[in-house]
């Protein structure tokens, strides 16, 4: 199949993919694509750019060479303006160890995607997606004061906040046992197929192989 | 959900690194303008009764001591004077008011003087109630010897002996008070004023008990002080010499009173200058507050950005934090200076019976607080410029 009739169906193509860092290091990576609410696995051991790549999908970083489209945008030709409001709108990003802003609560957490993508203020949606987590009773709880596992499940509601095209997860799992891991993996694929989001795992944990069809190796 | 809500969070988060910011602010700005405060009500209370009087003669000794035993009423006497030698000078050409004083005793630290009804009427002071002292032994009261001793008309009382306590008490002429002044701010309030004779009066029955069974001759009347208004200007470079073979001096009040202001003003200053350097600190501290946490909170403004929010955004936040903070800090800096010139006015009342209360916005403080803006918010610049230069992802893998 040609480029053209990926990109129709693709919520992201990624074609020669290069990145070279100023202090040296520098990857390639091989291409692929990724469909509407198609689950993609991207492994790697450390070492081999994982962050690097998951960084360029998000527009954090800028591709040295080669085309990366996501909802047929090139990110490329994208200001820093603009990247920054391309990415709250359409892609929730879930990190290796959940992060929050300390001093707000759960819920108001929760609707800072919208806060800073200037959108419209749905507490109703943060209750919504948090019951779907199965952490309602926790809406009013600041991040500290939560398990790891909670944290990571609440940073998984925050991705979802925007509706986004395109979730990316860096590492989502390699910080939990089996049982917590294989919750939050689960979770990111109901969650990914709820919103019909495409959903990216960049990981090394080769526990997820059997949870996931299409991997590319890097 | 706001900026200034998630600034404010922000600030409540780090309760330790804000309260020193805000002690150090708060006390900065609250020295700094309990210093205009005090400055300006002094002055105020100073110049309200200096009123027109351009002259004061009275005994030989420090001139600013004649100014504010004889004007204020805040120091003893230097000494009596004659009162024939004080006519001639009442009765010069060149004076056109005078006013006697004649005191030496007080009720309850309140000084009974002796003078004519033109002392009162120089201030303006007008009768709450009864009528002014017209023969020996009756007194008007001024209204805060009133308030504080409870004297009612047609009460009596007894003086004592000297002017500070009631150790020494001549209880065999009793005073009436006849009438009762109204508050004027002025020294009147704290005055009991009868006829001058009524001082003589005491002390000539009181030296006779002691001077038992001496020979006594009728004694030299003698008074205190004169407050001179003036004719002619000449009567400040005429007068002096008018009087150089007496025992007397002229002192003018504006003179010592700035004499006085410069003294009080070295510590004004020195004490303006430790306020300053307090709020130096204090500003750095809140640079120092904002930057400190801008390191621990590099990731979660990372993720902000990641989340969408733009530069801008964050920028903005981390400098409203600064403001508010700084804001916080000036408000509870003139709370704090509006107390402390609350209790100095309790002290000072009683110390010397002067009321400074009257606290409400200066020029100088409206310029102390725009400053003080300015300089915090210049504080959170650096902190904020640095928030939104940082690398969103080294800053986001390095975690």
């Amino acid at each position: 199949m040609d480029l053209k009739f990926w990109v129709l169906l693709s919520m992201l193509v990624a074609k020669d993919l290069k990145f070279t860092y100023s202090t040296g290091p520098s990857f390639s990576f091989p291409d692929f694509s990724c469909g509407k609410e198609e689950q993609l696995l991207l492994l790697g051991e450390s070492g081999k750019g994982k962050t690097t790549l998951l960084h360029l999908l998000a527009g954090m970083l800028k591709a040295s060479s080669g085309t990366l489209e996501l909802m047929e945008t090139d990110l490329r030709n994208l200001s820093a303006g603009e990247l920054d409001r391309f990415r709250g709108e359409h892609i929730g990003i879930v990190f290796q160890t959940a992060h929050f802003v300390e001093s707000l609560n759960v819920e108001d957490n929760l609707i800072m995607p919208q806060y800073l993508c200037s959108k419209k203020i749905d507490r109703q949606k943060a209750k919504t997606i948090l019951s779907r987590l199965n952490l309602e009773h926790k809406l009013k709880e600041f991040p500290k004061n939560l398990s790891v596992g909670e944290q990571q499940r609440v940073a998984i509601a925050r991705a979802l906040m925007n509706d986004p095209q395109v979730i990316l997860a860096d590492e989502p799992t390699s910080a939990l046992d089996d049982k917590n891991a294989m919750e939050v993996i689960q979770l990111l694929e109901e969650q990914a197929k709820a919103t019909g989001a495409a959903l990216v795992i960049v990981t090394h944990d080769q526990r997820l192989k059997d949870h996931v069809q299409k991997h590319i190796q890097l | 959900m706001n900026l200034f809500k998630i600034a404010f969070k922000n600030i409540l988060f780090r309760p330790l690194n804000t309260s020193l910011s805000l002690i150090l602010l708060s006390f900065g700005v609250g020295i700094i303008s309990l210093l205009l405060l005090l400055e300006v009500q002094l002055r105020e209370e100073f110049d309200r009764n200096i009123k027109d009087i351009d002259l004061v003669l009275g005994a030989k000794g420090s001139p600013l001591q004649l100014i504010l035993a004889n004007v204020y009423h805040i120091d003893a006497p230097t000494g009596n004077i004659n009162l024939k030698e004080a006519q001639r000078v009442m009765r010069h050409p060149y004076i056109k008011e005078a006013i006697p004083l004649a005191y030496g005793d007080n009720y309850n630290r309140f000084r009974i003087v002796g003078t004519e009804h033109n002392y009162p009427a120089h201030y303006g002071v007008e009768l709450k109630e009864g009528k002014l002292w017209s023969a020996k032994f009756e007194a008007t009261i001024g209204a805060d010897v009133a308030k504080n001793t409870g004297l009612k008309i047609g009460d009596q009382f007894y003086s004592a002996h000297g002017l500070t306590d009631n150790a020494d008490i001549h209880t065999d002429k009793a005073f009436t008070v006849v009438g009762i002044f109204e508050n004027s701010n002025s020294v009147i309030d704290q005055l009991i004023l009868t006829e001058i004779s009524s001082i003589w009066g005491v002390h000539e029955e009181h030296d006779e008990a002691h001077a038992d069974g001496e020979e006594h001759e009728e004694p030299e009347r003698e008074i205190t002080a004169v407050l001179l208004k003036k004719k002619n200007p000449l009567a400040i470079i005429t007068l002096p010499s008018f009087i150089k073979e007496t025992n007397m001096q002229i002192a003018l009040p504006s003179v010592e009173i700035n004499r006085l202001n410069e003294n009080f003003g070295i510590g004004m200053s020195t004490l303006k200058w430790v306020a300053i350097l307090i709020m130096i600190i204090s500003f750095i501290s809140v640079f120092i507050s904002l930057y400190n946490s801008l390191k621990q909170r590099k990731y979660e403004l990372a993720l902000m950005r990641s989340m969408g929010g733009r530069k801008g955004k964050l920028f903005a936040m981390l400098l409203l934090e600064g403001s508010i903070m700084v804001i916080i800090g000036i408000f509870l800096g003139l709370i704090l200076s509006r107390i402390a010139l609350l209790i100095l006015s309790g002290a000072l009342e009683n110390q010397f019976h002067y009321d400074i209360s009257n606290a409400g916005l200066l020029i100088n403080e409206v310029k102390l607080i725009l400053i003080t803006i300015f300089v915090g918010v210049l504080a959170s610049l650096l902190p904020a410029i640095q928030a939104v230069r940082i690398d969103i992802s080294k800053t986001l893998s390095d975690a």
